[in-house]
């Protein structure tokens, strides 16, 4: 971070006039890139609310979709959502959890963990629709489970894992090092040292991590069209091998409709998903902020 | 000695057997596969789309598919030329970085040289919600606001075309050009700025003539991830750029992107295992080669100037 | 009651951290129920000698060792032997007081807990504390946390947690260096009080209190590879009042260090 009192210090320095005008120039390119940026945003969110806020209500959280857009609601998309999600979150939370704690404490420094640490990396950058490619052809397919909210959980494991194992790193990491010896030293095995020493205290990181995964994944329509392939439903699940929706496919089939009810409709969808999306990072923020209170170190 | 505690039996501390190391192997295992699943989803990425494309080559070939100009698998006359589709992605990403390149820098010099705290701690969240809104709201956005306005201004405007696609990629992506750029003007040591001060430079001249070209390398990777980023799009160029591929480059006209159309072939009825089927593959192929090539060399540079400093 | 054999042997020690060499050649005995103290020179590896009297050294990756550490007749870095086994046997307090972020019971209950000994915990939890001079102080909140104490309370806590799991020996890095001098006092007078059921082997930089504390001195210093040896040991009187070779007596009348 710069020393903004040390710079402020030097820029009265008298300079001629061209300089000076060219800084004031600049300056106003750096409000402009502001403005712009906060008026997109600011146009975006109006929009949004201005078509959806007429189409919430109790009713459209409950109904199924309709070809008659009063009557249509969000309900399989929204159970379809919680059903994927509750699965993907059973999956990644102990796999993201394991990946992250054999890095910091079981690894050696050896070629496998380097290749390991940038695998992760680079998957990371991979486009989500490959992705839905991935889970198309071995889950659905391969593996037979069909085009089911299993083989959507699995998927989305897949596209977020390294989220949570980057973030439970870092949690892991804060543990204190003298911590770990003390425990050592009184005769504990590793596993101990990890179970009743360093887990504890990387909850709340690891925690903020899932909730941070988990939110990238609700937000995520390509590869959940690819594995589902379906956009218009009328049921929910009742078990891990039923087909599904979830709600960025529900918005983006009432997107593609042409009639204008529809479009208040998706709009609706979209207030719904943020809403959802704004609970959920208000919940890690919460989260990070309890935690940094109470830590003494 | 005090102790009777069973602790302390020598007999027992002279066995020597490690206590629980049956236990301690399984746990090191398990976390081990779990660490692995990382390398598992890399090679069964790379497996799977080679293995579903090798047919469609063997069928197609290679040259056609990357030379060709003409792409329509399904509808005759057949054509299974890949460029259009690659054009068109190229287009809408391009138009993106020429709006997320100056703004994304702009503000991130803004962030690392001017901001006061107050000022940045709006700024940082708004740049993290315009980074965190699902890409199916920005289609939204682009269709159903951004091109009636752009409309005013181009009448010739189609209801699908690359510019409104490109104008909206271009605000989801700033935050990725800002905050890496940012990062990498952060760590350009202050000395030199102090350096600069001295010999009476003002601010904007010690940002754009000593900050900005010492990060460079970091800037130029902020561009190449963001741009990797636009590439891999899916549901905005879904909703918005349309689904003809072309082979043209002017923004007002209807394109169609390597993803769109992967999404438009999964939404279809095509049968698993056909020729159609499988263009998804080569094209995915295609999409994850692009990708990873320019994230390697992202990487690279994030490395190299990681270590510089 | 004491008696003089000699509890933990260090025979032509040698440790190495990658290629560097930082211990060369020691050879040097504890006696039972005696304090012993390491002084010498900051880097002569005093800490390093320390944390291989049991096995903690084993937690640095490129650490080697060569030579011998012999307790109950066996050399405990054999590799049939389980380092955790032998931390049971040789405890360990640290420099800087590290309690869990936990209650003070469960501070003190962690090694029985994950040794499997927890019958009549409240009683060893109990024991523990009142033989490192804490129990009064706390007796009536040991929910609390021990992140309430004070710093020389910590490290008693410390203390207290390490002689939960009835160690015969108790390592102790530069204990005090971390208090301020009433805490020093203190555990500087708890040391002398756990000798009559303890080993104690402590490693400080302060001669002073090296010479109040502790029954034996060893003397190491470093060469010009920066690898520590011995240069003398024996009892702390005679080292200090009578040494026999001229670097220890440069280094104790204050010419370096």
């Amino acid at each position: 971070m710069t020393d903004e009192n040390f710079n402020k210090q030097y820029d009265l320095a008298p300079h001629s006039r061209g300089r000076r005008t060219k800084s004031v120039i600049f300056y106003l390119l750096l409000l402009t890139a502001i403005g712009v940026s906060f008026t997109g945003l600011l146009s975006l969110i109006i929009e949004i609310g201005r078509e959806g806020l007429p189409w919430l209500s109790w009713h459209f959280l409950t109904e199924f979709p309709s070809r008659f857009t009063e009557k249509a609601g969000m309900k399989s998309a929204i159970m379809g959502t919680v059903w994927v999600i509750s699965f993907t979150a059973l999956i990644i939370i102990p796999v993201g959890i394991g990946a992250a704690f054999y890095l910091e404490e079981y690894a050696k420094k050896n070629l496998l963990s380097k290749i390991i640490e940038i695998n992760i990396s680079n998957l990371a950058g991979v486009p989500s629709i490959v992705y839905g490619l991935l889970g198309l052809s071995v889950f659905v397919y391969y593996m037979g489970l069909g085009r089911s909210v299993l083989a959507g959980a699995l998927t989305l494991s897949l596209l977020v894992l390294p989220i949570v194992i980057v973030v439970s790193r870092e949690a892991i990491r804060t543990v204190p090092e003298s911590h770990k010896q003390a425990a050592y030293a009184l005769g504990a095995n590793r596993f101990q040292v990890v179970y009743k020493v360093i887990l504890p205290q990387a909850i709340p990181g690891i925690m903020t991590g899932t909730i941070l995964a988990l939110s990238r994944a609700i937000g995520e329509a390509a590869p959940m069209i690819a594995i589902s392939a379906l956009v218009y439903l009328t049921f929910v699940p009742t078990n891990p091998l039923d087909r599904f929706s979830v709600m960025p496919i529900q918005i983006f089939n009432w997107i593609s409709r042409p009639q204008d009810g529809f479009r208040g409709l998706a709009a609706a969808g979209i207030i719904v998903l943020l809403i959802t999306l704004l609970a959920m990072n208000a919940l890690a923020i919460y989260i990070r902020n309890r935690t940094q209170i109470r830590s003494e170190e | 000695m005090q102790n009777t505690n069973l602790v302390n039996d020598p007999v027992r501390f002279k066995l020597g057997k490690r206590r629980g190391s049956l236990q301690e192997k399984i746990v090191g295992s398990i976390f081990f596969l779990c660490a692995s699943v990382s390398i598992i989803t890399t090679v069964a990425i790379v497996g799977t789309l080679l293995l579903q494309s090798i047919p469609f080559f063997q069928e197609v070939g290679v040259w056609e598919f990357l030379g060709g100009d003409r792409w329509s698998p399904i509808l005759k006359p057949r054509a299974y030329g890949v460029l259009p589709l690659v054009l068109g992605t190229s287009l809408v990403a391009f138009i993106s970085l020429l709006v997320a390149v100056p703004i994304g820098l702009l503000l991130a010099i803004f962030l690392s040289e001017y901001s006061p705290k107050r000022l940045r701690s709006i700024l940082k969240p708004m740049l993290e919600v315009l980074a965190g809104i699902p890409t199916v709201v920005y289609g939204y956005f682009a269709l159903t606001f951004v091109t009636p306005q752009l409309q005013n201004i181009f009448p010739d405007l189609m209801v699908f075309n690359a510019l409104s696609a490109g104008l909206v990629m271009g605000l989801m992506i700033t935050p990725m050009v800002s905050s890496l750029s940012e990062d990498a003007m952060t760590a350009v040591p202050q000395s030199l700025r102090n350096a600069a001060y001295a010999l009476g430079a003002t601010r904007r001249e010690v940002a754009t003539k000593v900050v900005v070209p010492a990060a460079t390398s970091g800037i130029v990777a902020s561009c190449l991830l963001s741009f990797s980023r636009a590439i891999g799009e899916t549901m905005l160029v879904t909703i918005a750029a349309g689904a003809t591929p072309k082979m043209t480059l002017n923004p007002l006209e209807s394109i169609q992107t390597m993803t769109a159309y992967i999404v438009q072939l999964a939404l279809g009825e095509t049968p698993h295992g056909s020729l159609e089927y499988n263009t998804i593959f080569a094209v995915g192929l295609l999409l994850f080669i692009f990708t990873l090539a320019i994230n390697l060399a992202g990487h690279f540079l994030v490395q190299h100037w990681k270590e510089s400093v | 009651m004491p008696n003089n054999e000699a509890v933990l042997s260090v025979r032509d020690l040698s440790v190495y951290y990658g290629e560097f060499r930082a211990i060369k050649n020691i050879s040097l005995s504890f006696q039972a129920n005696k304090v012993t103290a390491l002084i010498g020179p900051s880097g002569c590896g005093k800490s390093t000698l320390l944390r291989c009297l049991n096995r903690m050294n084993d937690l640095i990756p490129q650490a080697k060792v060569e030579g011998e550490v012999v307790y109950s007749q066996q050399d405990i870095y054999d590799p049939l032997v389980d380092p955790a086994q032998v931390r049971l046997h040789i405890g360990m307090v640290f420099q800087k007081p590290n309690p869990f972020p936990k209650s003070i019971f469960d501070n003190v209950a962690f090694g029985l807990k994950i040794n499997g000994l927890t019958e009549n915990i409240e009683d060893s939890v109990e024991k523990s504390l009142r033989s490192a001079a804490l129990w009064d102080e706390v007796k009536d909140r040991l929910n609390e946390s021990a992140m309430t104490l004070s710093g020389g309370q910590q490290q008693r806590l410390c203390i207290a947690r390490t002689l939960a799991v009835e160690p015969e020996i108790i390592l102790m890095d530069e204990p005090a260096s971390a208090l301020d001098p009433i805490g020093t006092l203190a555990i500087e007078s708890l040391m002398r009080d756990l000798t009559e059921r303890y080993t104690i082997v402590v490693v400080t930089h302060n001669m002073q209190q090296a010479a109040r504390v502790s029954d034996e001195t060893a003397f190491l210093m470093m060469d010009e590879d920066r690898a520590g040896y011995l240069v003398e040991s024996g009892k702390t009187d005679n080292i200090f009042q009578n040494p026999q070779d001229e670097r220890t007596e440069a280094y104790i009348t204050g010419r370096f260090g």
